[in-house]
């Protein structure tokens, strides 16, 4: 498993990421300001923030590489490892907690073999925790990519899964 | 299709003059563009406020509303633009939005920019012009993606109508607007983390002072303010200070409306704009329809994970903070929450600890290994292998993670609810304690693995 975590190839920025990391940095006073939006950038190209990405980042930036790491190991929603096509953010905060996210966790675990942090097999999902949601009204619910799905159960939870092949 | 955020407050009636924040919403949730806005006097308060009222003025009628941070912390807005430098050389100012709406039951600016991105932004211009400020940035967290693509339509529709950019409405202000997602961590909200992030760096929190009014995001003078109390700013503008503070119920030491939601196991959970003031009971009662079918309320939170609980007897606390600080806590969001028997204590306070623990920065000791200290220890209690002292040493945490021993408000916002669980329900954590006889060992369960 290590061994795919290593990418040995030289990593480069693309001439669209590099572009679009270059109009960010119109935004902000200072060019370290995009190093957010520059990870978000090549994250959404690639699914992942390889291994070089930090280093390329820093000289577009001027920063050291070790700042662009610190931040990227930093957020929770920049991947430093491979993870499935579909992002599934699953919601733990208390109101969902109180109203069953256990068990929608543990449909999931059913159905796609995966825990919270884990890619089933198939590299089809990855399951995440993710902070209250803002839907507590609503509660339980997860995100599936950019979708945010509302009081689920246990079977529609599993139903919803085939939306994202 | 509707928004996210379509909710029991697109249904209820909302007249404008009690109703600012949400009199424009529309019953389908739809997002209100800015024809629609400026049919329903839309941008008249910033037009009013760009053509006669100096900045100073402006500020001054915001510090008389007695409008207060509706973000959680509760601070006078006006004393807070009157922190700015009055030093004109210092001429690169900024407005930061925290909409970096994380915290646990709170589902309030979602609404808000999801459905009324102008109303944002015309608070923001006001706003703006009060602080002199000549650029802003409304920090969104990554996962509201239909609140940044609906303000971003909407900065480029306020831009295109000569409301954003140079020279606004004529009056010889400049003002740009950016909308800047995150990335996640929960820290982010803290505002001096927030202005971390901003800068592309790790949202570890700074020492106050310096204020971010006098050395904020880049060094400059800064002013962060939570999205929901930007949006109060137009109706203050347009309607006036002595029409704003009637809205309040009398009695109420806070002013105008606010949006308040009850969540968990009550019959029908939602969302409101309220006048402050209103009696928890009410809100419970008539607006979230009671507690679910055969269910009893055991306890409540006022506003937010890092509120502390009170007992079904403090319903009749009306809702303003001094009123729930006399009852023992703070009001937080606004936005309750209702649990009921079927909930155990240490099982819900082990996922509110998990949580606080897994969102620390790291960067304090008693926050980064106090909280996952406290984790451990409700796990134990949660599975009943407690062991004798375990319930002292949580307390002592408590203490430990409590008000002036921490960097920021994260770690005391997360022992509040823990010291108020184990205050009313003490017994359902003495539950969780193997008997001494078959102790393993005489010791609390200690924090090394």
């Amino acid at each position: 498993m290590t061994s795919k975590l290593i990418q040995t190839d030289r990593f480069s920025l693309s001439d669209d990421e590099r572009a679009a990391i270059e109009h960010e940095m119109q935004h902000y006073e200072d060019p370290r300001a995009a190093s957010i939006e520059a990870l978000k950038i090549v994250q959404k190209a690639r699914g992942w923030v390889p291994d070089g990405a930090a280093e390329a980042i820093g000289a577009l930036l001027g920063i050291p590489a070790s700042d662009v790491e610190g931040v990227a190991t930093f957020y929770s929603q920049i991947f430093r490892q491979p993870v499935g096509r579909h992002i599934i953010r699953l919601c733990d905060s208390m109101v969902c907690y109180i109203n069953g996210h256990e068990a929608i966790q543990q449909a999931l675990h059913q159905e796609l073999g995966i825990g919270l942090g884990g890619t089933s097999r198939d590299g089809r999902f990855t399951l995440l925790p993710v902070c209250c949601l803002g839907n507590c009204d609503k509660a339980p619910t997860l995100m599936i990519d950019d979708d945010t799905h509302s009081r689920l159960d246990t079977a529609t939870v599993t139903q919803l899964l085939e939306r994202y092949p | 299709m509707s928004c996210v955020s379509l909710s029991t407050a697109n249904r209820v009636p909302r007249p404008a003059d009690t109703h600012p924040l949400t009199w424009r919403l529309r019953d389908d949730g739809e997002p209100v563009w800015l024809d629609e806005y400026q049919r329903q006097n839309g941008y008249s308060a910033a037009r009013h406020a760009l053509s006669q009222l100096s900045p100073e003025e402006i500020t001054q009628q915001v510090k008389d509303s007695g409008l207060k941070g509706r973000g959680g912390a509760g601070f006078p807005t006006g004393v807070k633009w009157g922190l700015m430098p009055k030093d004109e050389s210092l001429d690169k100012r900024y407005l930061l939005c925290n909409a970096d709406e994380m915290e646990p039951n709170t589902y309030k600016d979602r609404l808000l920019m999801e459905q009324l991105p102008h109303l944002l932004i015309e608070g923001m211009l006001i706003s703006a012009r009060a602080l002199k400020a000549y650029r802003g940035y409304i920090f969104l967290r990554g996962e509201y993606v239909d609140c940044a693509r609906h303000l971003n339509r909407a900065v480029e529709e306020a831009k295109a109508a000569g409301l954003l950019g140079r020279n606004i409405l004529g009056s010889g202000f400049d003002f740009e607007l950016f909308v800047h997602t995150g990335a996640g961590r929960y820290i982010c909200g803290e505002e001096t983390a927030l202005i971390s992030s901003l800068e592309g760096r790790r949202a570890n929190p700074r020492s106050k002072p310096p204020f971010p009014a006098a050395v904020g995001v880049w060094g400059k003078p800064t002013c962060v303010n939570n999205v929901e109390t930007l949006c109060n700013v137009p109706a203050i503008i347009g309607n006036g200070v002595a029409w704003y503070q009637a809205l309040a119920r009398p009695g109420s030491e806070d002013h105008g409306s606010k949006l308040m939601g009850f969540s968990g196991k009550v019959k029908q959970p939602g969302l409101w704009e309220l006048p402050f003031g209103i009696p928890a009971r009410e809100l419970l009662e008539d607006y979230a329809g009671g507690m679910r079918a055969g269910s009893r309320l055991k306890a409540w939170q006022p506003g937010g994970a890092g509120t502390g609980f009170l007992l079904p007897e403090h319903l009749d606390a009306p809702m303003y903070a001094a009123a729930i600080a006399k009852v023992g806590t703070r009001m937080g969001t606004g936005l309750a929450m209702a649990l009921d028997d079927s909930v155990n204590m240490v099982g819900l306070l082990r996922n509110m600890e998990e949580f606080f623990s897994r969102e620390s920065c790291g960067f304090c000791t008693p926050c980064r290994d106090g909280l996952p200290w406290s984790v451990k220890l409700l796990r134990a209690l949660e599975l009943g292998q407690g062991q004798p002292g375990d319930i002292e040493t949580l307390e002592q945490l408590c203490d430990f993670l409590g008000p002036g021993r921490t960097f920021c408000a994260h770690a005391p916002g997360a022992v509040e609810p823990l010291a108020s669980a184990l205050k009313y329900f003490r017994n359902e954590f003495e539950a969780g304690i193997v008997h001494p006889a078959h102790a393993e060992h005489n010791q609390p369960t200690a924090l090394e693995v």
